[in-house]
């Protein structure tokens, strides 16, 4: 059975990714089972500075999901390229490094410098809902995007351009292809939809930053359907990402035209989700009769005709 | 790419277990005390650590809620106090015996020991007996304790506390049991000497008075703490708290804290 996909010239031993943020940069997994189970990791979010994060509290859980406002507290680039990247190194899987710029000199500097540090490939945060700069600044426009995408492909030589979408824009097929034309080799969406938390009794919102992301089985039909959309405007491969907790989720997203899939809120659940998720998929297509997964992607039969 | 790293796989789930509920009763109305049987043999718990624990078996709600150790028999098997407060608790309030629980742990750091003459006074404020619990069991008569809850009706397993032969010193917001006044008050009236170690857990007002207390005598001690949180196992960076060195995650970097570096 075959499991791996590409994603431009990066193979992939499976679709399984794990989503940024919910993963840190591998460490505290990695003592629950081998990395190299997964087809790769999308590490916590890189600033070119340290970043403290939002004050507490942080994660409130929601009817199926969960809100976050960490507010992208990371090590910043130096210590990333030093301590974090030589880590997952050691395992036999992908590694991506989610990049947040809070210009777009920024970004292409940030980039550049994972470029050369070999990671595999860099996932441009453009869609983070919680931080005041940057973030979803630029995914808001698709004119700004793509000259942002345009300026860091020029920087980036051998690592794959992922850039990372959100579903808190009024059309995400316009910014996809924004994406696509600006130079990116694939995209992943979505990105957590903002959402708010009210204490009734003490009349304040519950997360400290008022707002925050939400994630987790709750938004998997949002993620599906902007999936599905996505991939029928761009040529480029999309890794969907959005409430993926079991195998069946992951075949689902890949049949909405996915090519690689991300497991997010999922590893907070059960440290253990994603290998469980690969596990899932090739028991489906044993069941199924599929010998390459790839069969799958795009595999989604509409029957009425006006679709 | 290198080869996969075989070694790390080693302690592969190590921490992460199911366990079927053996006991779930009422011990003061809106405190529960959960026993569970761990298949497979999970590292034993330190003082202080914590596990997260599935609510329910089903997948609501979503995220396990974090409880500290609160005993262990010889046979392994663990239990936990709580307090009924929200969804995941109440759910979990409702789960009968041979129910299989998902559960991760033991987590996070625990509390070092007195080091030779220091003395421990352990303060204790309403459910926040659940973390000190194991230290009145392992200083029994050295111990002196403060516990101190809303009401008598807060001052859950004060029998269990005073069994461990500690002394004892109680008191409460309305005055139904012992002194009418906080765990602070308490100190004050006690005036423990130099040489004391505070292990405190309680409400977030009284851990701020215990580290205020705590600077203005020049006394050495930790606190645990308590913050919402995601994984428990310190990758969502859900759980911080400032410290005097910058956010710390409660899940990794504590729950247990020095005083002195708490705000």
């Amino acid at each position: 059975m075959n499991l791996s996909v590409s994603i431009g010239k990066l193979k992939l031993k499976n679709p399984v990714l794990v989503a940024s943020g919910t993963f840190g940069y591998g460490e505290e997994f990695s003592e629950f089972y081998d990395l190299g189970r997964i087809g790769g990791v999308m590490m916590k979010g890189i600033s070119l500075k340290p970043r403290e994060g939002n004050p507490p509290p942080r994660v409130y859980e929601t009817p199926c999901g969960m809100l976050n406002a960490i507010g992208l507290q990371n090590v910043g680039l130096n210590k990333f390229i030093k301590e974090k990247l030589p880590f997952i190194r050691q395992f036999d899987t992908a590694a991506i490094a989610n990049v947040l710029g809070n210009t777009p000199a920024e970004y292409v500097r940030i980039s550049r410098q994972l470029d050369e540090a070999g990671v595999d490939a860099i996932e441009l945060n453009v869609s983070c809902p919680n931080v005041k700069k940057g973030g979803i600044a630029f995914c808001a426009d698709p004119r700004t995007l793509g000259r942002l995408v345009g300026k860091v492909r020029e920087a980036v030589r051998n690592a794959v351009l992922i850039v990372k979408l959100s579903p808190n824009v009024t059309d995400i097929r316009s910014v996809a292809r924004a994406a696509e034309e600006g130079g990116a080799d694939a995209v992943s969406l979505i990105n957590t939809l903002t959402g708010m938390a009210i204490d009734a009794r003490t009349r304040r919102p519950v997360l400290a930053n008022v707002t925050g992301g939400l994630s987790g089985p709750a938004i998997k039909p949002i993620a599906l359907r902007m999936v599905h959309e996505v991939c029928k405007e761009v040529k480029i491969p999309v890794i969907g990402m959005g409430g993926i907790a079991t195998g069946l989720d992951a075949v689902e997203f890949m049949l909405a035209g996915a090519t690689a899939v991300a497991v997010g809120t999922a590893n907070f659940v059960s440290p253990g989700a994603a290998p469980a998720v690969v596990d899932g998929i090739e028991e489906f297509m044993r069941a199924e009769g599929l010998e390459d997964v790839s069969e799958l992607i795009g595999g989604l039969l509409i029957d009425n005709p006006d679709h | 790419m290198p080869a996969a790293s075989g070694h790390r796989t080693a302690s592969m789930s190590a921490r992460s277990f199911r366990a079927a509920l053996t006991g779930n009763f009422e011990v003061s109305p809106g405190y529960r005390l959960l026993s569970l049987r761990p298949e497979g043999s999970p590292p034993a718990p330190k003082p202080g650590q914590f596990y997260m624990v599935a609510s329910g078996p089903g997948p609501e709600p979503l995220l396990k809620r974090p409880f500290c150790y609160f005993d262990s028999t010889g046979d392994g098997d663990l239990s936990m106090l709580y307090k009924v407060q929200g969804k995941g608790t109440r759910m979990l309030a409702a789960m009968p015996d041979g129910v299989i629980l998902d559960v991760l742990g033991p987590l996070g750091n625990s509390y070092p020991m007195p080091k030779k003459g220091q003395r421990p006074i352990i303060v204790a404020g309403g459910i926040g007996i659940a973390s000190v619990m194991p230290l009145i069991k392992k200083f029994g008569p050295e111990a002196r304790v403060v516990f101190g809850a809303r009401s008598q009706e807060d001052m859950v397993m004060r029998r269990e506390v005073s069994g461990f032969l500690c002394e004892l010193h109680g008191c409460t917001d309305d005055g139904t049991l012992g002194l009418q006044g906080t765990v602070v008050d308490m100190l004050h009236e006690l005036a423990p000497e130099d040489d004391s170690l505070i292990y405190a857990c309680g409400p977030k007002p009284m851990t701020r008075a215990v580290v205020e207390y705590a600077a203005q005598k020049r006394l050495k001690g930790y606190a645990s703490l308590e913050e919402y949180m995601a994984c428990g196992i310190g990758a969502c960076m859900g759980c911080v708290v400032m410290t005097k060195k910058g956010y710390r995650r409660v899940c990794k970097e504590g729950p247990v804290f020095k005083l002195e570096d708490l705000i």
